[in-house]
């Protein structure tokens, strides 16, 4: 699958950069998809364990019937860099999907690193939450290139990804990010460039204030969720899907969302601050608004 | 995810009453609710049917057995006969072996 024979279909591999929650589930995603994925992380331990983790997410997303029965999966290839990785790799991928921490520097030093190295017209991609693609369209060497596909956690399991066409966005990148997306089973929705997109520029602000009702005293986390789910059909509650996401990430998100739109619903509140500051990062640690027991990995992920 | 009938769910076989027993206890520890072997562990008012993994693991620690392929389906793992009897299969030396 990784491509080395010179067949029309070896350009299908996927270069995922960052090898956290999003990194490997985007990696399960393809390699359940039947699509080879080279998956890059600086983090020697985080790299180590990446394998199980994509393996576990891929047989999670098999049992709840989300991959194609006849799809064999794809090979899974791990590596420091993508220096180091492209040396080996006879073929460029479909595309490159950064997934590292939502912080502007951090994200547009991935970019430009990896614009460096892939042939002009592979699609450079930004699993950003929040930052507006044409801020990080700079650091690459060609902005045409750049595109956002924001997916949701867990991506093997929602099937609607928000697609980020910023200004500069080439039209043959978006088509071959439409074919890519195909070839995932996933649906595109496709909005212009703005801080937070559509999804966490609405999303974001409101889990804030779910926050803020509960530093209130006005109900409990349960009940905020419970009504939220039940009078107004959000599917996990917002405070149970903020520890989903990560406070951590999300409190990156909201610094993001505030810092450009000045709305001050989406200044970070106290008490997510607390939490993140106290180390209760949602599912991922055991511990956000809701307490996670048992081993994290078998959590990890779930909606639910 | 979830049936809408909490009805039992019909079986033939049900694999060794030894696994069966294991299993009620490991579920009624982790869910702190009484079950029996052939309730539907996910129909309405049961558990998420992502609790699934959590059993898929249990029981390849458990038995020592790999549960791959065509075998990870929810229906496998609907009721406690149900995942007895894979158990029970998938310790038996496979002679044409699985598909993957």
């Amino acid at each position: 699958m990784a491509g080395q024979n010179g067949t029309p279909d070896a350009g299908r591999w996927l270069a995922v950069l960052g090898a956290g929650v999003m990194g490997t589930g985007i990696a399960a995603l393809a390699v359940g998809h039947g699509v080879a994925v080279t998956l890059v992380d600086v983090d020697r331990s985080r790299l180590d364990a990446a394998p199980a983790s994509v393996d576990r997410q891929v047989r999670l997303a098999r049992l709840m019937g989300a991959l194609p029965p006849e799809a064999v999966p794809g090979d899974l290839v791990t590596g420091l860099s993508l220096a180091e990785l492209s040396t080996v790799a006879a073929t460029t991928p479909a595309a490159v999907i950064e997934a590292v921490t939502e912080d502007p520097d951090a994200k547009a030093k991935v970019l430009a690193d990896v614009s460096a190295l892939v042939a002009p017209g592979t699609p450079i991609v930004s699993n950003t939450s929040s930052i507006p693609i044409d801020e990080l369209a700079p650091a690459t060497a060609r902005p045409v290139d750049l595109i956002g596909i924001h997916f949701m956690n867990p991506p093997y399991l929602i099937r609607t990804v928000e697609v980020i066409r910023g200004p500069r966005t080439g039209d043959p990148t978006l088509e071959r990010v439409r074919m890519l997306l195909a070839a995932l089973g996933r649906d595109p929705i496709v909005v212009d460039d703005a801080p937070g997109f559509v999804t966490s520029r609405i999303l974001h602000p409101m889990i804030n204030d779910a926050v803020r009702v509960v530093a209130a005293g006005t109900a409990t986390v349960e009940a905020v969720d419970q009504l939220m789910q039940g009078c107004l059909g959000h599917p996990t509650g917002p405070l149970r899907t903020a520890d989903l996401i990560g406070l951590d990430n999300l409190v990156d998100s909201l610094w993001v969302l505030y810092g450009r739109t000045g709305d001050e619903g989406c200044r970070p509140c106290d008490l997510l601050l607390e939490l993140v500051r106290a180390g209760h990062l949602g599912r991922k640690s055991g511990r956000g608004f809701y307490e996670y027991e048992g081993d994290r990995h078998e959590h990890e992920g779930e909606l639910s | 995810m979830t049936t809408s009938s909490d009805r039992a769910v019909p079986e033939t076989a049900g694999g060794s009453d030894a696994v069966q027993a294991e299993l009620l206890r490991f579920l009624t520890a982790r869910t702190r609710k009484p079950w029996t072997a052939d309730a539907d562990l996910f129909a309405s008012g049961g558990l998420s049917s992502l609790f699934a993994m959590e059993l898929v693991v249990h029981l390849e620690r458990t038995y020592g057995i790999a549960i791959r392929g065509t075998d990870l389906r929810l229906e496998n793992f609907r009721t406690v006969w149900r995942m007895a009897a894979l158990v029970d299969r998938l310790r038996q030396p496979a002679p044409g072996g699985r598909g993957e």
